[in-house]
């Protein structure tokens, strides 16, 4: 009995072209060469920074006022005005956000001139550089028609002036997201539309429009530029007390330390920018796992 | 006389030529389709007179008259794009959603026209369930799902009572009785539907227009759903628009059969009801060739 030996590879399939398989892996080696410029640069500006800020943390350093000697120099007023700031944005935000989104998605008649105006312009208006809403801040809250002065509650709606479009648009989204059979089930039980909407679209958008916030928050804690135009102190030596106190925020004391001639503050800088990298990584982490949890999958 | 011979012998061939036409050729009704209405129903909870649909400016479905009897199962059957699901959404008022969507002629519900300037379309839903062709359950537990109906229509009684009473009348009561609490998108796509139902029953509604209820159903869950119509229709009138001309013959005690017209000027589709009569006599006994044609299998 004689058994056929098993064919070899080459035989049946043919030869392989050697040059596909070296084309196919200088091309993933090239492709990982520059995704890791960005990683490197990254890695580089934080191990920088690491190194600068990470001996300055302390307790003492969280918990001490501004001081014109950098060894009693610390953030206390710094983050207080920051989660002042972030109190006023999200109590600005998530109605407003919200309600314009619900209008939009839910209400608006898209072939209506007034309705696309509107839309284009919540496109454009989260592209407009913070800036200029530092300016409108300071022309239009600080001072102008509501001359709130330089407070917590200026700063505030400046920011949220900045982030209200991104916040509308990630909300759209996530109702949209809602498929529209939740909707015509609704209405099919005899839920007039606003039942509908506020019981079961609304209900069931939460995460993705949570998600959005909490991601503009994030935005908004960075700002630096209109923070500065609408004149917010950089030395303030007390905690906010209310909205209508002076206030400073995370990156202006960052900003305003850099900008000093004593090295010893750009090491307190250095030290804050690690301090709002975590605020910040914690926030996009919530954000994360929010919408890991409670994504639904339709 | 000699001069018009030949006129009047025109006259008689151009009539014959028609003729020839029509039987040769799949006929395109012109004349309005009054005549399937069935008479014989006099306790109609729908009636439609001359009933169009479009949207846009393309018919979706022209001229349908029917009449739909009371705890009776009216099956609408017909190959894709013939309208009845259009048609069936005529009778709760959905087609209001699609802000293209026109309805003309007339449709009665109890002998109130439902497309009537003081009709408010949320009052009609509250009295005329649906069920979609595929399920779905709102994001939430089985007991909310339920309960969502009755809270909107601001029912008196013990909720625990009303969610028992619909589920058990979806014959879900016992799946269930366990995991009310469970979120609805655990349960099997049946369960799912059986849910749907139960959801639509638990507002007690005199109709349930049932879109394709099976289409995403395998055949134990459609049979569950079928047996579960029988039981319903003691209490409930129920139209279904399904796909499945067994599944028509198996449920309905009258069936309207729709087609789908070509409209070669403008490429449009346009959707017609050709034959309603009692499900035994449109399956053995169609009057219309292009009924007896589908129901045998030889399109659609």
């Amino acid at each position: 009995m004689t058994t056929a030996a098993a064919p070899e590879a080459i035989d049946v399939l043919g030869e392989a072209p050697s040059s596909h398989r070296l084309r196919d892996r200088s091309f993933v080696l090239l492709l990982a060469a520059l995704t890791s410029v960005a990683l490197i640069v990254l890695a580089v500006l934080l191990i920088d920074t690491g190194i600068d800020g990470i001996p300055q943390i302390s307790i003492s350093f969280l918990t001490n006022f501004p001081s014109a000697f950098p060894a009693k120099a610390g953030i206390q007023s710094a983050i207080t005005g920051t989660l002042w700031l972030m109190g006023v944005v999200t109590f600005v935000i998530v109605p407003l956000g919200v309600a314009s989104a619900l209008y939009l998605e839910e209400y608006a008649d898209g072939t209506r001139w007034w309705n696309r105006i509107i839309e284009v312009n919540i496109q454009n208006l989260a592209a407009v550089p913070s800036i200029v809403y530092g300016i409108l801040g300071l022309a239009y809250i600080v001072r102008g028609p509501l001359s709130l002065g330089r407070t917590v509650l200026a700063g505030g709606l400046t920011l949220s002036l900045v982030v209200l479009p991104v916040v509308i648009i990630t909300g759209r989204e996530a109702i949209r997201a809602v498929p529209p059979s939740i909707r015509e089930g609704a209405l099919a039980l005899g839920a007039t539309r606003w039942q509908a909407i506020w019981r079961q679209i609304l209900p069931a958008s939460i995460p993705g429009i949570a998600t959005g916030v909490i991601l503009s928050i994030s935005r908004a804690i960075g700002e630096t530029a209109p923070l500065i135009l609408v004149g917010a102190a950089t030395f303030v030596a007390f905690n906010p007390t209310g909205l209508d106190s002076p206030f400073t925020a995370l990156p202006l004391q960052i900003f305003s330390w850099i900008s000093q001639p004593n090295d010893q503050f750009r090491l307190l800088a250095a030290a804050a920018i690690i301090v709002l990298l975590v605020i910040l990584i914690v926030l996009n982490a919530v954000a994360i796992r929010l919408r890991n949890r409670y994504q639904q999958r339709w | 006389m000699s001069t018009e011979e030949p006129l009047a012998g025109a006259i008689v061939r151009d009539v014959s030529d028609q003729d020839a036409t029509d039987q040769h050729h799949a006929p395109v009704p012109t004349v309005a389709h009054h005549d399937v209405i069935d008479e014989s129903i006099d306790n109609a909870v729908f009636v439609t007179e001359g009933l169009s649909v479009s949207y846009g400016k393309s018919p979706a479905v022209l001229d349908v008259s029917l009449r739909v009897a009371e705890k009776e199962i009216t099956a609408f059957i017909g190959p894709s794009g013939c309208g009845k699901s259009t048609i069936i959404r005529c009778f709760n008022r959905m087609n209001d959603l699609i802000p293209a969507a026109r309805v003309e002629g007339m449709v009665r519900y109890h002998g109130v026209d439902l497309y009537g300037s003081d009709i408010d379309s949320v009052q009609v839903r509250k009295r005329i369930g649906m069920v979609f062709q595929k399920p779905n359950p709102f994001p939430k537990s089985i007991y909310d799902n339920i309960a969502f109906g009755p809270k909107v229509l601001g029912m008196s009684g013990s909720m625990d009572q009303i969610v028992e009473e619909a589920l058990r009348r979806a014959s879900l009561w016992d799946d269930v009785k366990d995991r009310l609490k469970d979120n609805a998108f655990g349960m099997s796509g049946g369960q799912q539907q059986r849910l749907c139902i139960a959801r639509a029953l638990a507002t007690n509604p005199d109709v349930l227009l049932m879109d394709e209820p099976c289409s995403a159903l395998d055949p134990i869950s459609t049979g569950r759903i079928e047996d579960l119509m029988h039981e319903l229709k003691e209490t409930v009138s129920i139209v279904i628009v399904t796909h499945n001309m067994q599944q028509a013959a198996r449920v309905s005690d009258r069936t309207a059969f729709f087609i789908v017209d070509m409209d070669s000027a403008d490429d449009a589709r346009i959707g017609r009801l050709v034959e309603y009569g009692p499900t035994d006599r449109i399956f053995t006994n169609p009057h219309d060739t292009r009924t007896e044609e589908y129901v045998s299998g030889k399109f659609g």
